[in-house]
């Protein structure tokens, strides 16, 4: 039994993470429409410049860490703006493979510059653990479940109380009518990609804190599709949601499979048998908004 | 080329393949060309023409299912794995090359229709993710099912023999896979020419028009992926048999994203512009390593980055194209052929 609560304890930290990079995805999606593909890569590159303005530049954590998230907007604002935006108005398997397509320069750019072995990052918080309902769980953690946490509850505030915010949530719902309405479309699309980048090196700079980090990390990006699935593509309460089950129900399953039927490795492909059912069963997910055609 | 004196008294005339006399003769020129090109080319070369025809059919393949009917599939790769699978265990218990190829072709359509059959539902972006679940559920099945797929280890594939003629080398295996992506081509180009071909495309235009003249959305989504993966179920049994050694790293998700970017690049929806696609994303790797080849002479770190370049190169060329020519090179080809029909007399 403890073995599985450990699972558990497992499953939300790696959810947490799950969550941030779904609520970037859920971001974009939102406000432009656009599935991207390439946000496991944003997470990555995230990842990467924090590490190498620490360990190489040996520049202080923080300062590194603000350096990053500045980059990440200037990155999320060039990718929208030479990438996206010829893109506007083309069939959705053009956005979809031209995301695919970012996702390979962005994966190659990494390995160009930092090669393709695991990096670690320098110990930042403590190492001794806390101890949880019996279970020793470390500090970075439960940091990566307190910032998740945290951002979720900020950008909740950023969608529901201020004006920018408000205006996203306009385009969103109809760009036509926001556009008729002064709100700046194009301004707009550029600010959720540099939210959704901003958001997405966060969990990548968590989760270098966690596992090291290597070129391979972009994967990660195709565990969100479960998450958003989950939740509903355009919910962010979905996205936090969603990300935590799925990194839970994946843990958990993959004792199971041990266990059970002696199977090893079922953890990959677990969420994506998951995400098969709510398919079948409920494809706008549990917050998602239903699309409903009428001719 | 069609002259501008070229007109048609009836449908059926021009509805036609290859409605003038001017493009069977090019056919035919192409196909002796094609055919002598064993005499010319070494060994390295007609492993890269024939790499080149398995993914003419994949790709010509995944064009009638994404291009012409619309539905997208992010799978495509691992049902090509389902049937390099299929064939090479029908081979090894027994089974004659061109009934394995069958089965091969089958067993992926079967799987293909399983995995097609949320599309009645799903549109868009969530059927990709579907599919997307789909390649990633197959690949652990190759990975894992070890009593079939060998797992990790892999399979290995004997050389095809039909009626007691071995295709063994890069030149035998040349004549085999350029007929098989002969006819696998000819099918699909027929095939779109026929009522299930409008159908497909009256669904890929508007599925709510389709199904208010008469279509049966459910009964043709279905059929669509079926003849798309038994296509690539062949392609896949092509491909086992030519490499004689199957692993599941082959069939991975970066497969199938390379077939979407050949109809990307190629044109959707046209039979002519997946198979340039399919010919130009195979040759981007070999140019690549030709040049990287020539400049190491000059930067000798060249190689070190080459591996992380290619993928990088491919990404941009991609973009690139959707960008700056969305229709693809089959659109650019039809340009260059409406210049020069008027050459030197543009009016």
């Amino acid at each position: 039994m403890e073995y599985y609560l450990q699972l558990v304890i497992n499953g939300l930290v790696v959810g947490s993470i799950y969550s941030l990079v779904a609520l970037g995805f859920v971001i974009i999606y939102k406000a432009t429409k656009v599935v991207n593909f390439a946000q496991g890569e944003l997470v990555m590159v995230g990842a990467y410049i924090c590490f190498s303005l620490t360990v190489q530049a040996h520049l202080p954590f923080l300062v590194s860490f603000l350096m990053t998230l500045a980059f990440s907007v200037v990155l999320g604002m060039a990718i929208e703006r030479l990438v996206l935006r010829p893109l506007i108005g083309e069939p959705i398997i053009s956005v979809i493979m031209v995301t695919i397509g970012l996702s390979s320069v962005l994966k190659s750019l990494v390995q160009m510059f930092w090669g393709t072995q695991i990096q670690v990052f320098p110990e930042v918080l403590p190492h001794e653990p806390f101890v949880i309902l019996g279970l020793p769980v470390a500090p970075v953690y439960l940091a990566a479940f307190v910032l998740s946490l945290a951002l979720f509850l900020i950008f909740s505030a950023f969608f529901k109380f201020s004006s920018i915010g408000i205006a996203m949530r306009a385009t969103a719902y109809d760009q036509m009518a926001a556009a008729s309405m002064g709100i700046g479309i194009k301004n707009i699309f550029a600010l959720s990609w540099c939210i959704a980048a901003v958001v997405s090196s966060i969990g990548g700079v968590i989760l270098g804190n966690i596992n090291g980090i290597n070129s391979q990390l972009g994967h990660l990006g195709l565990k969100v599709f479960p998450a958003v699935i989950l939740g509903g593509l355009d919910s962010l309460l979905g996205a936090a949601l969603g990300g935590l089950v799925i990194g839970v129900l994946e843990n958990v399953c993959e004792g199971l499979a041990k266990d059970l039927l002696g199977l090893g490795g079922f953890r990959e492909v677990a969420a994506f048998v998951i995400l098969v059912v709510i398919l079948m069963v409920k494809p706008y997910g549990f917050f998602g908004t239903k699309e409903i055609e009428r001719v | 080329m069609s002259t501008c004196g070229l007109f048609f008294t009836s449908y059926r005339a021009e509805d036609a393949v290859f409605p003038s006399r001017f493009q069977k003769l090019c056919v035919a020129a192409f196909i002796l060309a094609l055919a002598a090109c064993p005499l010319f080319l070494n060994t390295y070369h007609l492993s890269i023409l024939n790499l080149m025809g398995i993914a003419v059919i994949a790709a010509v393949s995944l064009n009638l299912l994404t291009g012409v009917c619309g539905q997208i599939s992010l799978g495509h790769g691992a049902f090509l794995g389902v049937g390099a699978y299929a064939a090479a265990l029908a081979v090894n218990s027994g089974a004659p090359f061109l009934l394995a190829l069958l089965a091969g072709g089958g067993a992926a359509a079967v799987v293909g229709m399983i995995f097609g059959l949320p599309s009645l539902r799903l549109k868009g972006i969530y059927l990709a993710i579907a599919t997307l679940a789909a390649q990633l559920i197959l690949e652990y099945l190759f990975l894992h099912w070890e009593a079939v797929t060998g797992g990790l280890a892999g399979v290995a594939v004997p050389s095809p023999v039909i009626l007691g003629f071995e295709f063994v080398g890069d030149e035998r295996m040349f004549y085999l896979i350029m007929t098989v992506a002969a006819l696998c081509t000819l099918a699909v180009t027929n095939l779109m020419r026929t009522r299930p071909g409008r159908a497909f495309v009256a669904i890929r235009d508007y599925y709510l028009s389709a199904e208010i003249v008469g279509v049966n959305l459910f009964a043709y989504k279905l059929r669509a992926f079926g003849v798309s993966s038994f296509l690539a179920g062949i392609a896949g049994g092509l491909w086992g048999h030519y490499t004689m050694y199957i692993t599941p790293e082959q069939f991975g998700i970066g497969q199938s994203i390379s077939f979407l970017a050949m109809i990307i690049i190629g044109g959707l929806g046209s039979v002519q512009g997946a198979v340039f696609g399919a010919v130009f994303i195979t040759l981007l790797p070999e140019v690549l390593s030709a040049s990287a080849g020539g400049l190491s002479s000059v930067f000798p770190d060249m190689a070190t980055y080459f591996l992380a370049m290619k993928e990088g190169i491919f990404g941009l060329t991609l973009v690139l194209f959707l960008i700056f020519e969305p229709e693809g090179l089959a659109h650019r080809w039809r340009l260059v052929k409406a210049y020069w029909k008027l050459y030197p007399f543009a009016h």
